[in-house]
């Protein structure tokens, strides 16, 4: 277990430096740092000075190594469009966004797992055939669209729900939460709602794919031939079986409720860091969207590794070090 | 030797029927007409890119021509007269311009920005799919690597930072020319990995089975066993996630035009119109972003359906 | 006169599609004893399954049983709800399935899925339950029951799961088991050992057998009665040895007839092979092959070092020119990996494969010499033909890559005359594979083998995915275009009765080494390694009727 988990930690810094890497070359070679910092009206002379003061002449090799070292330490340098360090714009957008991914990750989970266990149970159901067709709109629909509609009728037509932004926010410690209030309670339903629904319908149309399959085993025809009770076969033997291939796409597709924010923050206006990285690409901020890049990387990258644990608890095999069911 | 008998088994009596009649009795088709919704999403989806690509002949107003717009036919309400005397079938936006030649004109551009991405997608997925599952070994796990990391990511972020970081290398003066370009590459590259990881998998399988080893043994190049065994064996799967990526892709490059890094708005698309409608959304003006909005979710949900149901034709085993 | 455990009557499933309707079982009627083996034997399609899965009320999707009665114990149990049904499974009938990996569930101990089973048929506590688990594995053969009771079925291999698999099924005391293919995934080997668990769990508990197979020699050791089913009808009913001996159908007789036995009398027996090796046709000389085990290549950066695993070790034969040598083995001994050796898939790692004096892995020459001389045909007719290419293609493209023939005209020639060879009709080469059956498909692979004019052919399990019938036909085949064109054959199989019937000289591999080798008769009246005994002993047989 524990030599996996060495090996596993071990990858993801791999990863983590791959990342930085591209970070690295996007934050360095896009565009020119110094004209962007200094704008047009300045001297060769201010130019070489800062050159020599961003360590840009130094050899490549030592440019990467600080920009490693300076974002371990969170240093991401100035934003050029907003002239403030990237790590407290960063800080100051997270809550938001966290926040909101954690409320409709909930919802997605929640709801997806449910509706899938449903309509592999009873795929003839009218109910089933309602939310398959549901679920096909969903992935058809684009989010923005969703969001854009949901805006139309509960904020333009019915005026019950806000349209934009965090409503009331309470500042705790450096966190500034919209949990406590009931507008910024209410501000959060229509955004949490819009991000939810597509990887709500992923993982309702997985879990119901997986289940599926996992009732045409011979297993499952067995435990049925030894006159195990229907409840047992679906809810014992069925789901957890369900569940190995589920965990990992789950986990990752939680991951990228924090990426995907992105779209919802815009339509909403939500003051995340999904909005602050699309109003970066607009101007091309480049040191924001490395550092954005390196934080969507970390996230997956701690959550591919929950993943891994996860999926060692449930299925022996891999505790023992099989490679295939077989 | 000559008095062994012929096989005994149902005999075998050579047919010649055509390629078409073989396709109207084959299950494909079968599947096709007995789902109504499959021909009507067919039909849907033939109107609307036969509509985006004889827009020039068939929009009823120019809307890129500033000489024929008139802001005082703007905001007309549709299937009502204008203030000039037009007619506005799905209504005018505020510069006068016809919202259904814009969408003609739009579709033009989401569909011509989604078909060639999703090639570009395919061609690179395919190929490095195939490479990755025939020859294995440490150009698998690195091309794997590479693809499994990205598809941990939403292909929107990946288009946007290919877009961004586009931006940043093309001079100025020519990034309105060459924004079209950019968002094909970026989309495509966003949306490769998961062509490569599908063809992969079925590579693997199929380079197992032994047609393969019999080419292998009389010692054909690995590169045609690819290319005339393995590749017409795995065209299933690919042109089901074909079908499905090219939604995919029309889907983002609308978000990346809703997001304002997408097309220029000399060249507006879809997603570009439904951003500008929005922008009248609380002044009542609702039919410049619905219609837009409409024309979208139609072509999204054919083509997605039209996916859907040749994936369950193709593998009669979810039947 | 004793009411039966089981009575099938004027039973008949359909299943309708979308333009047809199969009809799986037409109107079949028979009993089944107290404490009776009744075997049901056929070959693929003739419907078997169907039967047991009518029986015990597992019909999948769209099948459905149209008309006929089903009575357990005289009770009528077909037109039962689904709730009262599913009470009989496990209680009253039990059921074992073909696969022991695939029949367990990877994700719960052996234990809880056997207290499970116990606990929702029988009123036992937990203890009681796990006491009747411990003992009902010690019965099955599992040794060590009370410690490997918490283990996971991957931890036990094949046979000693389908031990497992037929304690689940017998463990709420049913009358009857149903058991379907049970040791058809097995080797032979654990075969012997499987079927014996299988007869004496069940007559310790007094349960009625139905054994499902289409191996008539399992059939000949184990069952007291049998039951012939040919396309969803029973062709013939009676004792075993009535049956065997005196077949009184036709179809029955011929598909006796073309059983391979390993001791029936050789027609046409090929003559035993001279001793003299050095003129040997084909000389394999110390064949050696290591595979690395473990991780893919992205883990091997952070593993320095791997294990080894010799899957051939040491490997010595010849074959003479227009002979066949068989090459037995149960499943992972290394047969076919010996194959994929000498027709070029995989390179030795040590040793020397000589086709006619030419060295095959001795670089570009070699090489040449080998595509010219040797060809190969595969166990899976279905795999072995690429799906999208006409027959006509298939079978020219040997003669294209080597340069044979090339213009349109003579290759199409070509191809004409050999499905004329294999007798299936020229004109079927505008055709696809997926029209054929799995004897026709072997022919096109034949023919394709035949393309390129070789001397010497590798036949890697060619019959073993075909029935019994088919595979006679096959056979006849081969050997007659052995005797027309000179061609010598390396022909490895896991079926000694069909080595038997085919070669003249035989070798037994054994975990990668070659435990005998000599002329076919003297290995099989006179075997002198244990392990070829054990095998000789093991193989189910219609000689061996009980």
């Amino acid at each position: 277990m524990l030599a996996f988990v060495v090996r596993r930690l071990l990858q993801s810094v791999i990863v983590m430096l791959v990342v930085a890497f591209i970070a690295f070359l996007v934050f360095r070679y896009v565009g020119d740092p110094v004209t962007s910092m200094l704008g047009q009206d300045s001297t060769i002379a201010d130019h070489e000075e800062l050159r020599e003061r961003l360590g840009l002449n130094q050899p490549f090799y030592i440019q990467f190594y600080h920009f490693v070292t300076n974002a371990l330490q969170g240093q991401f340098g100035i934003s050029y469009r907003l002239q403030q360090p990237v790590a407290k714009l960063i800080m100051e957008r997270l809550p938001a966004t966290i926040e909101l991914a954690l409320a409709s990750a909930t919802i997605a989970l929640v709801g997806g797992v449910v509706m899938g266990i449903y309509t592999a149970l009873r795929p003839r159901a009218f109910t089933s055939g309602v939310i398959m067709t549901a679920s096909l709109i969903g992935v058809s629909l684009p989010t923005f669209l969703i969001g854009i509609g949901l805006i139309y009728v509960f904020a333009v037509e019915l005026k019950v729900l806000p349209s934009f932004g965090r409503g009331t926010v309470t500042d705790i410690g450096w966190w500034r939460t919209g949990l406590l209030t009931e507008s910024g309670l209410r501000s959060l339903i229509l955004p949490a709602i819009t991000l939810s629904l597509f990887q709500l319908t992923l993982i309702m149309r997985l879990v119901r794919a997986e289940m599926l399959e996992v009732l045409r085993t011979d297993y499952i025809r067995f435990a049925r031939a030894r006159g195990l009770s229907t409840r047992a076969i679906n809810f014992g033997h069925a789901l957890r079986n369900t569940m190995v291939p589920v965990i990992t796409i789950t986990g990752l597709q939680l991951g990228s409720v924090i990426a995907f924010a992105i779209i919802t923050e815009t339509v909403f206006q939500w003051p995340g860091v999904g909005s602050l990285f699309v109003n970066s690409v607009q101007v091309v901020d480049v040191p924001v969207m490395a550092a954005y890049l390196v934080f969507v990387a970390l996230v997956f990258v701690v959550i591919n590794l929950f993943v891994d644990i996860l999926y060692f608890i449930v299925d022996p095999r891999l505790r023992d070090g099989v490679r295939s069911g077989k | 030797m000559t008095d062994l008998p012929h096989s005994p088994e149902q005999p075998v009596v050579a047919a010649k029927v055509s390629r078409w009649k073989m396709f109207l009795a084959s299950d494909i088709f079968w599947s096709y007409r007995r789902s109504p919704v499959t021909i009507l999403a067919s039909i849907i989806a033939l109107i609307l890119v036969l509509m985006a690509v004889f827009a020039p002949l068939l929009a009823p107003y120019d809307p890129f021509n500033p000489a024929t717009l008139n802001l005082m036919d703007g905001m007309t309400a549709p299937n009502t007269e204008s203030y000039t005397g037009k007619y506005f079938a799905f209504g005018s936006d505020n510069q006068g311009r016809d919202v259904l030649s814009s969408i003609m004109y739009g579709s033009r551009v989401s569909l011509f920005v989604g078909f060639a991405a999703t090639m570009f997608a395919m061609v690179m997925g395919v190929g490095l799919g195939l490479v990755a599952g025939y020859f294995g070994g440490l150009w698998d796990a690195f091309i794997m690597r590479v693809a499994d990391v990205q598809l941990s990511f939403p292909a929107i972020l990946i288009a946007l930072l290919i877009f961004g970081v586009a931006r940043g290398v093309i001079p100025a003066n020519q990034q309105e020319g060459a924004a079209i370009w950019v968002l094909i590459f970026a989309i495509g590259l966003a949306n490769w990995a998961q062509f490569a990881r599908t063809v992969r998998g079925a590579t693997m399988v199929e380079r197992q089975k032994d047609y393969v080893a019999a080419a292998r043994i009389l010692g054909v190049n690995p590169f045609l066993i690819l290319l005339r065994h393995v590749l017409p064996n795995v065209l299933g799967p690919v042109l089901v996630i074909g079908t499905i990526g090219l939604a995919l892709a029309i889907i983002e490059e609308a978000t990346l035009s809703y997001l304002g890094v997408g097309v220029p708005p000399t060249q507006p698309s879809l997603g570009t119109l439904i951003r500008i409608g929005q922008q009248f959304l609380f002044s009542g003006e609702w039919w410049i972003l619905l219609f837009p909005a409409i024309t979208l979710i139609l072509l999204a949900l054919s083509v997605n359906l039209l996916g859907d149901w040749l994936r369950d034709a193709l593998n009669p085993k979810l039947r | 006169m004793t009411e039966p455990v089981l009575s099938v009557k004027n039973l008949i499933v359909d299943f309708p599609f979308h333009n047809t309707n199969f009809r799986a079982v037409n109107d079949i009627s028979f009993d089944i004893m107290p404490g009776e083996v009744v075997g049901v034997v056929g070959e693929s399609g003739a419907g078997k399954s169907m039967t047991g899965s009518a029986v015990i009320g597992l019909i999948e999707r769209p099948g459905r049983i149209t008309s006929g009665e089903i009575l357990l114990k005289g009770q009528r149990i077909d037109n039962l709800p689904e709730a009262d049904r599913a009470k009989l499974r496990g209680k009253r009938i039990g059921m074992v399935f073909q696969d022991p990996l695939t029949s367990l569930n990877p994700l719960y101990t052996i234990g809880r899925q056997l207290i499970e089973t116990i606990r929702t048929h029988l009123p036992l506590s937990e203890e009681q339950a796990r006491q009747r688990a411990i003992d009902l594995l010690t019965e099955a053969g599992i040794p060590k029951a009370a410690d490997r009771i918490d283990a996971y079925p991957h931890q036990f291999s094949g046979g000693m799961r389908q031990r497992v698999v037929i304690a689940l099924a017998i463990a709420a005391g049913p009358e009857l088991i149903i058991a379907d293919e049970p040791t058809s995934a097995l080797d032979v080997s654990v075969q012997a050992q499987i079927i014996k668990v299988l007869k004496e769990l069940c007559s310790n508990h007094g349960a009625a057998v139905m054994l499902i197979t289409h191996d008539m020699g399992v059939i000949a050791q184990t069952a007291d009665r049998m039951v012939v089913m040919h396309q969803g009808k029973i062709v013939e009913t009676g004792t075993v040895g009535d049956i065997i001996r005196r077949p009184r159908e036709p179809y029955t007789v011929k598909l006796i007839n073309s059983i391979p036995t390993i001791a029936s009398d050789r027609s046409g027996a090929p003559a035993s092979a001279p001793a003299n090796d050095d003129g040997a046709f084909v000389q394999i000389k110390g064949l050696v092959r290591d595979f690395e085990l473990g991780g893919g290549s992205f883990t091997k950066v952070f593993k320095s070092k791997t294990e080894i695993f010799r899957a051939v070790s040491d490997v010595s034969f010849s074959i003479q020119k227009g002979k066949t040598y068989g090459l037995v083995g149960e499943s992972g001994s290394g047969k076919s990996t010996c194959a994929k050796m000498i027709v070029g898939l995989i390179r030795p790692t040590e040793g020397k494969i000589l086709v006619d004096g030419h060295d095959v892995w001795a670089g570009g020459a070699g090489e040449r010499e080998r595509r010219k001389r040797v060809q190969m045909i595969f166990q899976d007719p279905y795999a072995s033909l690429n799906p999208r290419w006409r027959v006509a293609d298939i079978i020219a493209e040997p003669m294209r890559t080597l340069g044979i023939a090339t213009n349109k005209g003579e290759v199409e020639g070509r191809v004409a005359d050999l499905l004329n060879k294999v007798r299936l009709d020229p004109s079927v080469m505008r055709k696809f594979p997926h029209e054929f059956s799995g004897g026709q498909r072997q022919r096109i692979a034949i023919a394709r083998a035949l393309s390129s004019q070789p001397e010497f052919i590798v036949c890697d399990e060619p019959t073993s995915a075909l029935d019994v019938s088919v595979q006679a036909q096959v056979l006849d085949l081969m050997r007659a275009l052995q005797d027309e064109f000179g061609l010598t054959y390396l022909l490895i199989s896991h079926n000694l009765a069909v080595v038997r019937q085919m070669s003249s000289a035989v070798g037994v591999l054994h975990n990668g080494v070659l435990v005998e080798s000599g002329p076919t008769d003297d290995i099989f009246d006179n075997p002198q390694a244990d392990y070829t005994r054990m095998l000789l002993d093991a193989v189910p047989d219609i000689s061996k009727v009980a």
